[in-house]
């Protein structure tokens, strides 16, 4: 079946096995997300071949394992982003950027220059990676796994091994790689902002196994794993700024269902916008609130309560015509508030994080 | 030239037997020390010691079995008389042979140790590059290993330079053959020319102070 990577993996790990059977699509950014150790890294590099266990895989049709095949690595039309940028220390960012391209027998898609230009890297090209700082190491060792061509791009938590300055600097250039190349991404990570920020579809993964998988916004509504994100419980959404209330700097979003208030940061009318909003950051009114500082009052149906990590907070999810919201708050205001599913009130919007920069 | 022609001869004689044992090493040694950096086998351990073994051994009884094995008698004696070959002991093939055993682990041991160093990752690197096994060893472990290729290399020469014993057992002491100079200066101790063994003594310490110089600030700087 082509538009699709099947992957199906058994592996006996220290503690546990990783037992996945996953039908990723083959576009966009999928997350693998889990914290650490929950095999995420494991299945990475299963896909990769970099481990050879018992399994079946194919991309877009191609088989690369079954029963009696193993495409070695080296053969795999791939890209692979370690957590360590591990760059080639005896050779210069132009000899790590062509290395692989030397060696592919495949079409090349992405020029040398755009992978250059994608990371904003053109200035380093004669540098040995000691020369480097590890911000400008992660983009070489991205730019020099895209500069192959790959029908798939592996990520292994590109970004953790970087402080939140250098992350930051990283977040827009794969935010360009999603926008501007078609190639499909499996990116690694443990963090929820880095998936929500950047991931089109998501895999949770716990204890070697898949717990949960499908469109980000979907599923990170649903009520049963907001208890693995934990603190960070929340939606995404992807708005469109509409108007712009210049004087008191704040931009007006539309998303499909409703409307969201936000700090203007420089933002032009007409550009789509993805934003995150937390759990936490969502409280419940009955009535229409017009003495509170809250700028965002959205009307909202209840749709369904689910326990929450700590006995005292349940968490609500929220329907806003096509949209979702989720919302935190303690069983007690619920059980004083009778909210119930069904229940017609007003989402109050806090806070609103837009993903992109 | 300060030295006599035997003297000469015999310097000529190690140059040209440390050369060749070094490139034979080099050829063989280097994929047993890939070998045995990369390995998760059983066989590690046993095969790591074979090749350690003559650090600990005394020359004579490696040079005992050698001649045992290569005489006329012994088992590769048989074989390359069949083959008709002219059997090693006693000829520059049959010692070179023997100073590669003898000099295995002064190449072995350091390159094993600059292989492991590298660790996986720059291979599994170039693998998702497209680089297949040997274009990786050569393209990355080599370059990476570069120090390590050249402790092993100057060490393993240098010990050649100064092996005695196994020449002795395997060589016997036969000018342009296997009079080296590590023999030729018993040899003038025993005619009581201390002259002359000075003189020729006298250079293989320079030499080898000097090597252990270049390696000591080729590390330094590496």
């Amino acid at each position: 079946m082509t538009g699709l990577i099947k992957a199906r993996f058994t592996m006996p790990l220290d503690t546990f096995s990783l037992e996945v059977d996953l039908s990723l699509p083959h576009q966009g950014i999928t997350a693998l997300f889990g914290h650490s150790g929950s095999g995420k890294t494991t299945l990475l590099r299963c896909i990769a071949g970099l481990e050879h266990t018992e399994g079946f895989l194919s991309v877009n049709g191609e088989v690369w394992q079954d029963g009696k095949r193993f495409l070695p690595t080296h053969q795999r039309p791939l890209g692979y982003v370690f957590q360590e940028a591990s760059l080639f220390p005896h050779l210069s960012v132009l000899g790590n950027l062509t290395y692989g391209r030397k060696r592919s027998r495949r079409e090349l898609r992405v020029s040398l220059d755009k992978a250059v230009e994608l990371l904003g890297i053109g200035s380093l090209m004669d540098r040995k990676p000691d020369k480097l700082s590890g911000g400008e190491r992660q983009r070489v060792a991205i730019a020099r796994a895209l500069a192959v061509s790959p029908r798939l791009l592996l990520m292994d938590e590109p970004l953790a091994a970087l402080d939140l300055t250098r992350k930051h600097e990283i977040l827009p250039y794969l935010e360009r790689l999603h926008d501007e190349l078609e190639i499909p991404i499996l990116y690694v990570s443990h963090s929820p902002d880095e998936v929500a920020r950047l991931a089109d579809h998501i895999v949770v993964l716990q204890e070697g196994r898949a717990v949960a998988q499908g469109p980000l916004a979907e599923t990170l509504a649903r009520l049963d794993l907001p208890i693995r994100l934990g603190e960070d419980a929340g939606v995404v959404l992807e708005a469109r700024v509409v108007e712009k209330d210049e004087p008191w700097h704040l931009a007006r979003l539309d998303f499909p269902g409703g409307q969201l208030w936000t700090r203007d940061t420089g933002l032009s009318i007409g550009k789509h916008v993805r934003v995150r909003i937390l759990a936490r950051d969502v409280s419940l009114a009955l009535v229409h609130q017009e003495h509170t500082s809250i700028q965002n009052l959205i009307p909202a149906t209840v749709e369904a309560l689910a326990p929450d990590e700590h006995p005292a907070q349940i968490l609500a999810r929220l329907r806003i015509g096509p949209s979702v919201l989720m919302a935190r708050l303690t069983e007690r205001s619920a059980h004083a508030l009778d909210i119930r599913p069904g229940l017609e009130l007003f989402a109050q919007v806090k806070s609103v994080a837009l993903l992109d920069s | 030239m300060f030295l006599a022609e035997g003297d000469l001869q015999a310097l000529l004689l190690t140059a040209k037997l440390a050369g060749t044992t070094t490139v034979i090493l080099l050829a063989v040694g280097t994929p047993v020390a890939w070998w045995l950096a990369r390995t998760k086998s059983w066989w590690k351990g046993p095969v790591g010691a074979v090749v350690a073994l003559p650090m600990v051994l005394p020359p004579s009884v490696l040079g005992f079995y050698l001649l045992l094995l290569l005489g006329p008698q012994g088992m590769v004696g048989r074989l390359t008389q069949w083959l008709g070959i002219t059997p090693l002991a006693f000829t520059f093939r049959g010692l070179a042979l023997a100073s590669v055993l003898y000099s295995a682990p002064f190449l072995i041991q350091p390159l094993q140790t600059a292989f492991e160093a590298i660790g996986d990752r720059p291979l599994e690197v170039a693998s998702t590059l497209g680089a297949g096994p040997i274009d990786r060893f050569f393209t990355v472990a080599v370059p990476l290993a570069r120090s390590g290729f050249f402790t092993a290399t100057v060490l393993a020469f240098s010990h050649t330079v100064g092996e005695f014993g196994v020449v002795l057992m395997i060589g016997g002491n036969l000018p342009g053959i296997s009079r080296v100079a590590s023999v030729q200066i018993y040899d003038h101790v025993d005619a009581m020319e201390l002259a002359q063994a000075n003189q020729l003594a006298g250079v293989l310490l320079v030499f080898s102070f000097l090597v252990l110089l270049v390696v000591h600030l080729w590390r330094k700087k590496a």
